[in-house]
C-alpha cells in the first residue's frame, strides 16, 4: 500500500473518531465519559511504561513517581493565583510557585518535560543497573518522590494535596494527547532507533558489540518513556481535578502494568487494547465489592475484591498467554488488507 | 596488524588475564585455542572494548584503541562476533543484518553487504522476514557471522563460532571463515574445537589460565605433543 494512501486513511480513522467522541460527550452520561476520559489517559501511561519495559527491557516501577511530578507540575501552572493562596493552609504557597500560571497546553507540556528531566536525572545511575535491580531502584524513586511531596509543604501543600483543579481535561484533549502518544511512540519505534531498542531488550552485550550506544539510548527511552508518564499523571490531575501524594502509591504503577503486561509486552496495540479492556473491567467489577444477598444468606462486600481478581487474571495470563491478549499482534493497514483479501479469496 | 601487549583483565578479585602478548597480521587467520576459563574470550572482550577493567595496551594499525568506547573500535574496523550467538531472537533475520551495519550512514553500502551476505548465506536469504530467534542453531550461527560482517570489518573476531553445531555445520562454519579470510579479511578465532582452527590457521597461540604457554604456525601446533595430549585427544 502506498505511504500517502495510510496516511488518508489514518486521518479518516482519527475523523471518525472524533465524530463518535463529540457524539459521546452530547449524548452518554457523565460516568461513562469519565471512563472514556480514563481510557485515554491510561492508553498513555501504558504506552509510556511499555516503551521503557517491553521495547527496551528496563524493568521500571517508577511510574507513579513520574505521574505524580507531571501531575504537581501541572495543577501548580493551571490553578489561579488566588485559589492558591486559599488552599494552602498548613504553609503559605511560596513565590514563584504562588504566582506561575499557564494555558492547560502549555502547563502539560511542562509537566512532561520535568518528569522527562527528573527521569533523565535518575536514569543517569540506575540505568547501569539490570533486570530486577533497576526495579526496585525505581521503585525507590517512586517513593522517595511521594515521600518529598508531602514535606515540601510550601510547594505542594503536604499531605492535604490541591484540591479544585480546574477540569480541563476533556475528551478533546485527554484524547489529542493519547493520539499524540501513539503518533510519537509508533514513529519512534519504527525507526532505526526503536530496532536498536529492540536490540538491547533481546541481547545488551551483541547490541553493545554492534557499536550500539546502549547506555545513550536506554536514557532517551527511559526520558520520553517518563515525558508521556508526567503527561498521562497531568491529565489525571485535571481529569479528577484533586491529587494528593498517596494516590501515587505503588497500586497506581501496578494498575499500569497489568495493563501492559495483558495487552501484550511490545506491542502497541495490545497497550491501547488491554487501556480499554482493563479500564472498564475496573469499573465493571465493582459489583463485586458489593454486600450480596441471596434470602436471608448476606455476603458482605469486601473492599479491594477487584484487584484480587485482577491479580488472578494477571497470574493466568502469565502462566498460559505470556504474549498478551492479542497474542503479540501489531494493527497495520497492510495486515488489515492482507486479512480482508484472504477472507475474500475463501468465498 | 592488531598488537597486544602485556594485557591483563581482572574480574572481581580473579585474575582471568595475566600478561598475555600477541599479535595479528593483516590478511590472516589467527586463532586463540584452551581449554574453559583460559581467559579466550576476555581476550576478544578486552579488544572489542567490553571489558573495562583491563591494563596492558592494545593497538590497531599503529593506533592505541586500549582505552576506546566499543563503537569507537568497530568504526575502526575491528568487529565481534561474541560467544554463543547472541543474535536479536525477537528482529527479523533483515533487521538483526541492518543493525549489524548500525555504523555504517551510506545506505548503498549497506544495501551492498546485505546482498553479499545472502549470496555467502543462502540460507539467510530464503529467511530474511523469519524471526531469528525461530532459526536452527546452524542458521543462527550463520546469522551471527553475517551480522558480524555487515560493519565490514578489515578484523573479524570469532568467539567459539563453531560451539553447539553437528559435525557437518561444524565444517561449513570452518569453510566459511576460510571464505570471509580469502577477501581480504584479518580473522582472530577462538576456539574450543583445536584441530578445526590449526587447520585454517596460520598462526596460533595456547592459552592456560590466563597466560600464553605456547605459539607457533597453525600446522606446527598440530603435529605438537603437548598439544596433542592436551587439545586434540592423542
Amino acid at each position: 500500500m502506498k505511504h500517502s494512501t495510510k496516511i488518508i486513511l489514518n486521518i479518516a480513522l482519527i475523523a471518525c473518531f472524533g465524530v463518535f467522541l463529540f457524539w459521546a460527550q452530547g449524548n452518554l452520561d457523565g460516568y461513562k465519559v469519565q471512563i472514556l476520559n480514563l481510557i485515554a489517559v491510561n492508553t498513555i501511561l501504558a504506552l509510556s511504561l511499555n516503551l521503557i519495559y517491553g521495547y527496551t527491557g528496563m524493568f521500571s516501577l517508577g511510574h507513579a513517581g513520574f505521574m505524580a511530578i507531571g501531575a504537581y507540575v501541572c495543577a501548580i501552572l493551571i490553578l489561579p493565583a488566588a485559589q492558591k493562596e486559599m488552599m494552602y493552609i498548613l504553609e503559605p504557597v511560596i513565590w514563584p510557585f504562588s504566582v506561575m500560571h499557564a494555558p492547560f497546553f502549555a502547563a502539560v507540556l511542562a509537566a512532561g518535560l520535568v518528569a522527562a528531566l527528573l527521569g533523565l536525572l535518575i536514569a543517569l545511575p540506575v540505568l547501569r543497573l539490570g533486570g530486577d535491580y533497576l526495579g526496585i531502584a525505581t521503585l525507590g524513586f517512586a517513593e522517595i518522590i511521594r515521600i518529598v511531596f508531602t514535606n515540601i509543604t510550601p510547594i505542594t501543600n503536604g499531605a492535604l494535596g490541591l484540591k479544585g483543579i480546574p477540569a480541563y481535561a476533556n475528551l478533546p484533549w485527554n484524547f489529542f494527547w493519547c493520539i499524540l502518544t501513539i503518533y510519537v511512540i509508533v514513529k519512534l519505534l519504527s525507526s532505526n532507533f526503536g530496532n536498536c531498542l529492540r536490540a538491547i531488550r533481546d541481547d545488551e552485550v551483541a547490541a553493545k558489540a554492534m557499536g550500539i550506544n546502549t547506555f545513550r539510548c536506554k536514557a532517551i527511552s527511559f526520558a520520553v518513556g517518563a515525558f508521556f508518564a508526567g503527561v498521562g499523571g497531568a491529565l489525571m490531575g485535571s481529569l479528577i481535578t484533586t491529587i494528593d501524594p498517596k494516590m501515587f502509591n505503588f497500586q497506581l504503577t501496578f494498575n499500569i502494568l497489568m495493563i501492559v503486561v495483558v495487552g501484550g509486552l511490545g506491542s502497541i496495540t495490545g497497550s491501547v487494547i488491554g487501556a480499554v479492556v482493563i479500564t472498564i473491567l475496573l469499573e465493571w467489577l465493582r459489583f463485586v465489592e458489593y454486600t450480596v444477598e441471596i434470602g436471608s444468606f448476606v455476603i458482605p462486600g469486601v473492599p479491594g475484591m477487584r484487584m484480587v481478581i485482577f491479580s488472578l487474571v494477571l497470574l493466568l495470563i502469565i502462566l498460559y498467554r505470556r504474549e498478551g491478549i492479542i497474542g503479540g499482534y501489531e494493527f497495520s493497514w497492510d495486515d488489515l488488507v492482507k486479512r480482508v483479501n484472504a477472507r475474500r479469496g475463501r468465498k | 596488524m592488531l598488537k597486544i601487549e602485556n594485557l591483563k583483565v581482572r574480574y572481581g578479585g580473579i585474575q582471568a588475564i595475566r600478561g598475555i602478548s600477541l599479535e595479528v597480521p593483516l590478511g590472516k587467520i589467527v586463532t586463540l585455542i584452551g581449554a574453559n576459563g583460559a581467559g579466550k574470550s576476555s581476550t576478544l572482550r578486552s579488544i572489542a572494548g567490553l571489558v573495562k577493567s583491563k591494563s596492558g595496551t592494545i593497538s590497531w594499525k599503529e593506533k592505541n584503541i586500549t582505552t576506546m568506547l566499543p563503537e569507537e573500535i568497530l568504526a575502526q574496523g575491528v568487529a565481534l562476533c561474541p560467544e554463543g550467538r547472541r543474535i536479536f531472537p525477537q528482529l527479523t533475520v533483515l533487521e538483526n543484518l541492518k543493525l549489524g551495519a548500525y555504523i555504517r550512514s551510506d545506505k548503498n553500502a549497506v544495501e551492498e553487504s546485505i546482498e553479499r551476505a545472502f549470496k555467502l548465506f543462502p540460507r539467510l536469504k530464503e529467511r530474511s522476514w523469519q524471526k531469528g530467534g525461530t532459526l536452527s542453531g546452524g542458521e543462527q550461527q550463520m546469522l551471527a557471522l553475517a551480522r558480524a560482517l555487515m560493519s565490514d570489518p578489515e578484523l573479524l573476531m570469532m568467539d567459539e563460532p563453531s560451539l553447539g553445531l553437528a559435525p557437518l555445520l561444524v565444517e561449513e562454519v570452518f569453510r566459511v571463515i576460510r571464505e570471509i579470510n580469502k577477501e581480504g579479511k584479518t580473522v582472530l578465532l577462538v576456539e574450543q574445537n583445536a584441530f578445526g582452527a590449526l587447520q585454517i590457521a596460520d598462526y596460533a597461540y595456547v592459552l592456560e589460565v590466563g597466560e600464553i604457554t605456547l605459539e607457533g604456525k597453525g600446522e606446527d601446533l598440530l603435529r605438537d605433543e603437548r598439544v596433542i595430549s592436551a587439545y586434540l585427544g592423542g
